[in-house]
């Protein structure tokens, strides 16, 4: 060992040594004064705290982000590629696996949009019970970020909360669709099946459940001074920024843009026939985001209630034939999902197979803002921000 | 700096979880019996059972099966196998001619590659493919994963019955063959 | 284990220090693992409404000892560019603050390790060793993520030494010894005010030390809200993240013994060590019931330092130096004028 170490060094001239250094030091900024070097961090793509495979490289100077660039694609799977051969159910199938953590609300749009080239429409009661199939993928997508968010700032508890209590969504899911993390239910005129006996009245009890669990994580975290003194202030975005780097759904909600294509731009879903509100927040920092995707998961379960009262009853499933050639044309489709607003504008050539299918995500945009966010921040608010910002890499990478 | 209440509130919450979890039936019985109080399911001892309706694995009813490469054809992964042949069948009414009928000689579905997404048991026009919310098959060797055509009538006996609809429904209950 | 007892004062110097440091191993070792298993494994997991280890020996008791044989059958991995003396000693040197801090605590009238004047002040000058061997995890682990927790262990350890100081002072000052034993018979002897149904413990008497203690303490140990150093989510575990084997596990015991040591410290000079309020603290009874007192009375502290640590989120570096220095340094000063006043006046 203390042989091989020595042939080692001696095999680097101090030519080579020097000439390496002054290559680091020219990469990293020099503070004159004190005569540090700045120091370049790899977060990622392996790292507890990027949902997933995430590169982040930081530039920093002791504790002080200087620069920051995200790298992604370690997490690319070509669904755009596979989308161009593969047909429509087998399309929903890939989809499915976008957002895995809120799962039917990837395959709404791209169904959406088939049924407009189709021009055929859901029958209500279809359209009513997509509906709350998609808020309860939001239900499950946003209790993991509450509970994730205490995770990055520390406090390990709720994500076991997080955890425990989104089973009840996810065996609600199960129990309609066969799948809880991957439901593959949508199908274009409709769903695949229709709800199973007792179902609405495990539904009222579940959203009962959710709602005690936003309590829970309101004293647990939200109300923690700590936490608060953790996010206020923490990576504020004003307004017209974040739109211009397109972000969408509680990130921009959160600096005060009352924006939120349920509302405005409804296709296919029924949300406008209930009660509900969108939430804001005027901050813009990271306990801004937080608080409206608490705000909003309590919306969600008052929109279930409302919904699940009034289905009307009728047939699941449009007519449509049993192999489905979607005529030419073009489609775009986007709708309000738990990351934010997520799109597929789909081509078709009237085969079995789209021709096209562009697949615009909510966290590929929602990412595009960390350069720009994070100058000048300190180390541990780069995690604190990023938790805020809410991503799932397949969504990013797709 | 106010900084008592939340802090104190938030122990609360997790003092309230932990005595919640320790004295699951509160003040009527102060016995600790945390195994009833966590979530926990300590999986070999104790097994939740999955709705009727979860995809576990795929059973076949060989005599509905006509080999026609639906299933095959439409999987995402093209993990179904199938091999057939025509053979002639007795005919359906006395003095008639003896009918052609496919049979099937191998169906195999790899489960190693399957996706569970149901796309064959929704395409098949016959009716011969059914979900079994059985998920205990796993195996030390990936080949033991292809499941062949006996092995998949076993799983038929797991298929639970259609559960009936939501009131409202005018969906039709569809009926598990007798094997 | 002295003098006094009789089987033990016929053995020779030798004898007796090896069954010193035999006592003065098991007592740090068996804290240590009776805090893991009770606090770590299952009243954490009970927060969390989940069972912890149940496999291992009835309701998972043995998992601590599955986990030694575990950690200790790893390959033994140095980094390459490693420095390899300094990385291989590290642990040592932080387990080694936590044993000597463990010999100035009594456990009985006569059951105890070192008996000196000292005492309080030999605890708080040996307990910032660890902080050498923590910066040289962090620096001799030639890895970025290491290096950031080394720095920011250092300075957090530094800071929330003198809160720390500062409160026992004011423990000091009313008992007016330093020497633990002292300080516990001046609990046990006491009375607040006139009364002295309970004696004088100065949970009562010195609430505000207390207080400012325990958050010090937690400070101390790295635990949540003031675990900047091991901050999971960012540095993958500061400057533990490359050690592996036997090591990891000499930090992961240090950490809790050191909460069982520094809890036992707590005891001692705030909740009355051994003593318990009653049984008259010279009697030859408490020597057989001294210790388990204080296995009680430590048990119940690391409660506390648990359950704040697994509920609560954790403080930036800045913030962190900002409490400890402009909130508990000013409160523990003034903590110390006013008992000073209030010793001489009454």
């Amino acid at each position: 060992m203390r042989m091989e170490r020595a042939v080692t060094e001696a095999a680097l001239s101090n030519r080579a040594q020097l000439s390496y250094i002054a290559a680091q030091a020219a990469d990293a900024r020099v503070n004159v004064e004190l005569e540090t070097e700045g120091m370049t961090l790899n977060i990622g793509p392996q790292h507890p705290a990027t949902h997933g495979t995430l590169r982040i490289i930081a530039k920093l100077d002791g504790e002080q982000v200087v620069a920051v660039d995200p790298v992604m694609g370690y997490m690319h799977r070509g669904y755009e590629k596979l989308a161009e051969v593969r047909t429509y159910p087998q399309v929903t199938t890939l989809i499915n696996r976008i957002d895995w953590v809120g799962s039917f609300a990837n395959e709404v749009p791209f169904i959406l949009a088939a049924e407009r080239l189709m021009e055929v429409e859901a029958p209500p009661r279809a359209q009513w019970i997509r509906t709350i199939l998609f808020e309860m993928s939001r239900i499950a997508n946003i209790t993991l970020f509450l509970g994730d968010m205490g995770l990055q700032v520390g406090a390990v508890t709720p994500a076991f909360f997080a955890f425990r209590d989104r089973e009840h969504v996810l065996n609600l899911i199960e129990a309609v669709t066969g799948g809880r993390f991957h439901p593959n239910f949508d199908r274009i005129g409709g769903l695949k099946d229709d709800l199973p006996a007792g179902w609405i009245t495990e539904t009222r009890r579940v959203m009962k459940k959710m709602r005690q669990y936003c309590d829970e994580i309101e004293t647990l975290v939200e109300g923690n001074e700590i936490f608060q003194a953790r996010t206020r202030g923490i990576g504020v975005i004003p307004a017209h920024i974040g739109l211009s780097y397109g972000l969408s759904g509680a990130n921009i909600r959160g600096s005060g843009v009352d924006w939120d294509v349920r509302r405005d731009s409804p296709c296919g879903m029924v949300h406008n026939e209930t009660d509900w509100k969108v939430w804001t927040h005027p901050d813009g920092d990271s306990f801004a985001r937080f608080w409206v995707r608490l705000q909003e998961t309590r919306e969600s379960t008052r929109i279930i209630d409302q919904l699940i009262d009034n289905i009307p009853s009728g047939p699941i499933m449009a007519k449509v034939p049993r192999i489905i050639k979607v005529p030419a044309g073009e489609a775009y489709v986007e709708t309000e999902n738990p990351l934010g607003v997520m799109g597929y504008y789909v081509i078709s050539k009237g085969e079995l197979v789209p021709y096209r299918v562009k697949i615009r995500s909510a966290s590929f945009n929602n990412i595009s803002i960390t350069p720009w966010l994070l100058k000048g921040v300190y180390v541990p608010d780069i995690i604190t921000i990023l938790g805020s910002l809410y991503f799932i890499l397949g969504d990013i990478d797709r | 700096m106010g900084l008592v209440p939340g802090l104190i509130k938030g122990l609360g919450v997790t003092g309230g979880t932990m005595l919640r979890t320790i004295f699951p039936d509160g003040l009527k019985k102060p016995i600790p019996n945390p195994v009833k109080g966590a979530e926990t399911v300590q999986y070999p001892h104790e097994k939740e059972a999955p709705p009727a309706r979860a995809r576990g694995v795929i059973a076949l009813h060989e005599e509905n099966c006509t080999a026609c490469m639906l299933c095959a054809r439409e999987c995402p992964d093209w993990c179904i196998y199938i091999e057939g042949h025509k053979e002639k069948a007795p005919p359906r009414r006395a003095g008639g001619k003896p009918r052609k009928v496919n049979a099937i000689d191998r169906f195999d579905i790899d489960f190693a590659l399957c996706m569970f997404c149901g796309i064959c048991v929704d395409v098949c026009p016959f009716d011969a493919l059914f979900w079994s919310p059985e998920y205990e098959f796993s195996e030390p060797r990936i080949a033991d994963l292809l499941h062949d055509k006996s092995r998949l009538s076993e799983w038929m006996e797991t298929v639970p019955e259609f559960e009936p609809y939501e009131a409202g429904s005018e969906a039709k209950l569809k009926k598990v063959p007798a094997t | 284990m002295s003098a006094s007892l009789n089987i033990l004062g016929e053995l020779s110097y030798w004898q007796q220090t090896g069954i010193r440091v035999g006592a003065g191993l098991a007592a740090v070792l068996l804290i240590a693992g009776t805090l893991v298993y009770l606090h770590l494994f299952k009243l954490v997991s009970f927060m969390q409404s989940r069972l912890g280890p149940m496999e291992a020996g009835p309701f998972g008791s043995l998992q601590l000892l599955a986990e030694v044989g575990k950690f200790l059958q790893k390959e033994d991995i140095f980094p390459r560019k490693a420095d390899r003396f300094v990385f291989a000693a590290a642990p040592f040197v932080v387990l080694m603050s936590t044993f000597l801090l463990v010999v100035v605590v009594p456990g009985g009238p006569d059951a105890w390790f070192i008996d000196t004047e000292l005492g309080i002040y030999l605890a708080m000058a040996v307990s910032s060793v660890s902080v050498i061997g923590i910066l040289m995890a962090g620096w001799g682990s030639a890895s970025k993520y290491s290096m950031l927790g080394g720095l920011r262990a250092t300075g957090q350890l530094i800071a929330y030494e003198l809160p720390l100081i500062l409160a026992v002072l004011g423990v000091v000052i009313q008992a007016g010894t330093m020497n633990m034993q002292g300080i516990v018979y001046a609990q046990a002897e006491g009375s607040i005010f006139g009364w002295d149904g309970i004696g004088n413990p100065y949970i009562l008497t010195q609430g505000v030390a207390f207080l400012i203690f325990m958050v010090a303490m937690q400070a101390e140990l790295t635990q949540a809200p003031f675990d900047m150093p091991i901050a999971e989510s960012e540095l993958v575990s500061g400057y533990m993240t490359e050690y592996s084997g036997m090591r990891f596990l000499l930090f992961f015991i240090g950490e809790f013994a050191t909460a069982g040591v520094f809890s036992a410290i707590a005891a001692v000079l705030f909740l009355g060590g051994w003593s318990i309020p009653g049984i008259d603290p010279n009697d030859n009874i408490m020597n057989v019931l001294g210790p388990l007192v204080m296995l009680v009375k430590i048990v119940g502290l690391t409660f506390v330092v648990f359950w704040a640590r697994f509920t609560f989120p954790r403080f930036r570096e800045d913030q962190l130096q900002k409490l400890a220095w402009k909130v508990l340094i000013p409160l523990a000063l003034t903590n110390i004028v006013v008992t000073g006043i209030l010793k001489v006046a009454f």
